[in-house]
């Protein structure tokens, strides 16, 4: 395939999709997918027949709309309108009413206008609810393998990591390493072979962004991961996927295939000298591979347990040769870079967190979903204007960001700004992107015990301060939760979560007393309260006693 | 080759390119103590006893498998650093059921001198009593996993230099157990070639030879460094240096 | 141990072919034991001694690595599975949705533990890290469908469909 196929393809499908008056985009991710969107496509799909409506509209699965609280939802172009709720009836009535009458079903629409949208900025998402997630034809029609065919003819690979580098793009996976910075470190290092892996082991509990992405957009990530490619001179690629999330491996592997079909994964790509593979490599439920050294051992076949590091992946990474390793969500950004110039992204954001994050919001809260919003935006913003705040009748009383090696934010600091270094302020992180928000009907103690069952359970146990502090902690608070701790078994806690967060080998240990270190600091009345009065009656700590925030590297 | 000058606890040493810091520490003398790490094998950094400072860094740095750069300032003995490996320690002795009275290698045994370095005259977290097996099959040696500390010495010995892979670690995190083969009796493990180098190189009395009674199997860890050196270096005799 | 020769099984069940088949295509590389142990629970349903001791001489591992590798990931099981499966996700979304009341029910219910799998080897109870439909807390999945926005007595009720499935076969 030349540069001029790829706009060929692109302009034909373009008209073919204009020949419709409505397009009828269902939700076809997994969160609608558990609504019962099965029972809605199938009724649009008998309707339309009935109703001859089959030369005014199309039919087409797409990525998450968003709201998966309020599924299963249907876009309809024409409007443009979203309905919410939709059961068989409701499908019937779109058809009916919206297309054939040009009526909208005033009933299951929902406002475009209301800030769960309108305060969003769409970058990673921005395919969601127009394409047809299991089509190649349709993302190229929405410039798809533009910014790779632009890469593969334009430009030489030190200029691909310079707009990289420009646009301030940051590792989206946790840390925010530059990720410019990274591919150059690998372009650098001198080996017969280089890797790029994608890290699609999504495995913070309440978090499904990376899903939402390989499920709705995968050719996106695809694209991404061809360019870090050729950037640095691999010309093999791994994703990791957990698997946990069949559907999207499903959409991958049709992806990869359609690609290989196209010539835009393969040899000789866009008749340049540039060969690219990718293969899918499928997690088996450990939350560790989620730290790039144990998964890259995972890849291998390998226990998933993390390596000291350096050496860093990027010298050393699959079978010794340097390895770029990024998430899903990096690599969704690195096309539209590509495309729009890094000025425009590093325009979007912050200066020092430039672009967007998606977040996903669940827990004690009215609309829980999925969000792209630009970094720097306000915390309250994020879980009040999009989310719609806490159900009726509780009151907000955390947001916990980051999953397990996250930490709880409180009432007090919600004006906070969401980028990576704001967040690391009050002990939270960006992580991946999972928010739960928790309410007043929750016990903070529960929560931290909650998550440090987690961090027990999913130790590697290779290095003895996460295997066996992790479990002491555990124990400890199971014993604060049922009134049995005493003062001294508090203090030892304390001492306990800052030695295992200094001294543990990899980030899972170096971050599973976060969430037990955070709900000390900004809840510790709930901690007090439980404990039993010592012999003197005295449960009043001195200050000597609190934790010391632990400054991060 | 090039030099590297550094300072250990104030004093200024060199090391040859690709020493750890830990190597260059016991030339000199200056003690770190370590549990996983065993001359002669491939690093695991994981036991996290040897850790130490690095000036300009807020993190702490395993000495096996840091490497010093260039005037580099590290400290072994911070106050910090011993109270984190008092706890390491701690966290051992609470983990397994290590007692020492009753144990074969009583008054040889490296987590029992690692106790008293670090002054460990009491544990503060409850003792966990996990219920492990002890498989006496094999016809020369036992293996006690409530005494093993997962240090992994005896998996690394099978693999790099009997080239066995007899052991092997099961499970994850707290469940983690050494196991033979496919987590079966040692006795009938096809693979097991009953060379005894997991017993000499097992810090605890958790591999021992069969019929040793209290106080009386001692270990002798030194001769891989041998081994690996006649391999690879040629040399075959021992130095006094090498028999401690 | 009787080793069984790789390719030809002795047993003369065709599921090894179709396992040969994977393990041809991975090119034999213990590189993709975790691939390999995939698809060997997909086709047998559990991973059985022999059939670890079969993959690690097609994959030339020992066969420690093998056991350690099987058991240090969630996903595989090394011990048959009830007729239905209930897995439960306990994911943060989950929990502060009460998925913990949904365990306690069905543990009672039930009489065994979640990782267990009742008397009557008809349910297997199974917990899930988060199966990513977070929107929909509490969720469980049973026999692969999503259930969202479940109940404790909706739980319940599922499971004692499964249980009375079979007194109407066995009347």
């Amino acid at each position: 395939m030349t540069v001029e196929d790829l706009r060929e393809l692109a302009e034909k499908e373009q008209a073919r999709q204009a020949e419709y008056e409505h397009r009828i985009l269902y939700c076809s991710s997994a969160g609608c997918v558990s609504s019962g969107c099965d029972a809605v496509k199938n009724e649009l799909k008998k309707a339309i027949g009935e109703l001859d409506l089959s030369k005014k509209c199309e039919m087409i699965g797409t990525g998450c709309l968003g709201l998966c609280g309020e599924g299963p939802l249907v876009f309809v172009s024409s409007g443009p309108t979203l309905y919410q709720h939709v059961d068989a009836a409701a499908a019937r009535r779109i058809v009916e009413e919206h297309i054939g009458q040009g009526k909208k079903v005033k009933e299951n629409e929902i406002d475009l206008n209301d800030p769960f949208f309108a305060s969003q900025k769409k970058i990673v998402l921005e395919n969601m609810g127009k394409i047809n997630a299991e089509s190649i034809e349709e993302y190229i029609a929405a410039d798809g393998y533009e910014a790779l065919a632009k890469a593969l003819t334009e430009m030489i690979p030190e200029e691909v990591i310079s707009e990289i580098r420009k646009a301030g793009l940051r590792g989206r996976g946790g840390a925010g390493y530059p990720t410019g910075l990274k591919w150059d470190i690998v372009r650098k290092g001198v080996a017969d072979q280089k890797y790029v892996v994608c890290n699609a082991d999504e495995g913070d509990p309440g978090a499904f962004m990376d899903r939402s992405v390989l499920e709705g957009d995968p050719h996106r990530v695809l694209e991404g991961m061809a360019i870090a490619g050729y950037a640095v001179g691999a010309n093999q690629g791994f994703i990791y996927v957990r698997a946990e999330y069949p559907l999207a491996i499903d959409r991958l592997k049709t992806a990869i295939k359609q690609a290989e079909r196209l010539g835009l994964l393969g040899n000789g790509i866009f008749e340049s000298h540039f060969n690219f593979r990718i293969d899918i490599r499928i997690g088996a439920g450990a939350f560790v591979c989620g730290e790039e050294t144990a998964l890259l051992r995972s890849v291998m076949g390998r226990r998933g347990r993390p390596k000291v590091r350096p050496p860093y992946p990027s010298e050393k990474g699959l079978w010794d040769k340097p390895t770029v390793i990024n998430n899903v969500e990096t690599y969704a950004n690195v096309a539209p870079i590509l495309r729009n110039g890094s000025g425009w992204f590093a325009a979007i954001g912050t200066q020092k967190s430039p672009g967007t994050k998606v977040f996903a919001i669940a827990g004690n809260v009215k609309r829980p979903g999925l969000i792209e919003v630009p970094m720097g935006i306000a915390l309250r913003k994020i879980i009040f204007d999009i989310g719609g705040g806490t159900p009726e009748g509780t009151k907000f009383k955390a947001a916990q960001a980051g999953g397990p090696s996250g930490g709880c934010i409180p009432t007090e600091h919600l004006d906070i700004l969401v980028d990576y270094e704001s967040l690391q302020t009050v002990g939270a992180m960006m992580g991946s992107g999972g928010m739960i928000v928790i309410d007043d009907t929750s016990n903070m103690v529960e929560v931290a015990k909650y998550f440090s069952e987690f961090c027990m359970d999913e130790s590697c146990g290779k290095c003895i301060p996460c295997r066996v502090g992790t479990k002491h902690i555990y124990m400890m608070l199971d014993k604060i939760v049922k009134g049995e701790a005493t003062e001294n078994d508090f203090d030892l806690l304390k001492e306990l979560c800052v030695m295992v967060k200094e001294t543990s080998l990899c980030g899972l240990g170096q971050s599973a007393p976060n969430g037990v270190i955070s709900t000390v600091r900004f809840f510790k009345d709930e901690y007090l309260s439980k404990l039993k009065k010592s012999a003197e009656g005295n449960t009043h700590l001195n200050e000597s006693s609190s934790v010391p925030v632990v400054k991060e590297a | 080759m090039s030099v590297i000058t550094f300072t250990i606890d104030g004093e200024q040493y060199s090391a040859k390119e690709g020493d750890t810091i830990l190597q260059v520490a016991r030339d000199n003398k200056i003690p770190i103590p370590t549990l996983c790490y065993l001359e002669g094998l491939s690093t695991f950094g994981a036991c996290r006893l040897c850790v130490v400072e690095i000036e300009g860094s807020p993190k702490l740095f395993p000495a096996c498998t840091t490497k010093p750069t260039e005037s580099m300032v590290v400290r072994t003995s911070t106050d910090k650093l011993k109270k984190y490996r008092r706890m390491i320690v701690e966290l051992l002795a609470s983990e397994g059921n290590h007692q020492c009275a009753v144990c074969v290698v009583n008054g040889h045994c490296e987590l029992q001198d690692l106790a008293y370095e670090v002054e460990l005259d009491h544990v503060r977290f409850p003792y966990l009593f996990p219920k492990k097996s002890l498989d006496a099959t094999h016809k020369d040696f036992v293996i006690d996993r409530n005494r093993c500390v997962l240090c992994t010495r005896c998996v690394r010995v099978c693999h790099e230099v009997e080239a066995a892979h007899v052991w092997d670690i099961a499970g994850r995190g707290i469940d983690c157990e050494i196991i033979a083969d496919l987590n079966q009796p040692w006795g009938t493990s096809p693979s097991c070639t009953s060379c005894g180098k997991c017993v000499r190189v097992c810090p605890t009395g958790a591999l021992f030879d069969k019929g040793a009674a209290v106080g009386e199997m001692q270990k002798e860890s030194g001769f891989i460094k041998f081994i690996v050196n006649a391999r690879n270096k040629h040399e075959w005799v021992r130095t006094a240096h090498e028999e401690e | 141990m009787v080793q069984p020769e790789p390719k030809n099984h002795p047993s003369g069940d065709n599921r090894f072919k179709l396992l040969d088949r994977a393990i041809t295509k991975y090119h034999a590389s213990g590189d993709a034991l975790i691939e390999i142990l995939h698809v060997a629970q997909g086709i047998f349903g559990f991973l059985e001694n022999d059939l670890m001791v079969y993959i690690a001489n097609a994959l030339k591992l020992p066969l420690s690595r093998v056991y350690g590798v099987a058991t240090f990931y969630h996903f595989f099981r090394l011990k048959p599975q009830g007729e239905h499966t209930f897995v439960l996700c306990t994911g943060t979304a989950c929990y502060v949705k009460g998925a913990n009341e949904i365990q306690k029910s069905v543990e009672h219910h039930c009489g065994c533990k979640f990782g267990e799998t009742t008397k009557d080897n008809k349910v297997s109870l199974i917990s899930a890290r988060c199966v990513g439909s977070c929107g929909l807390a509490p969720v469980a999945v049973l026999d692969d469908a999503v259930a969202g926005k479940l109940t404790t007595n909706e739980a319940v009720r599922r499971i004692q469909q499964w249980q009375e499935e079979k007194k109407e076969v066995a009347a």
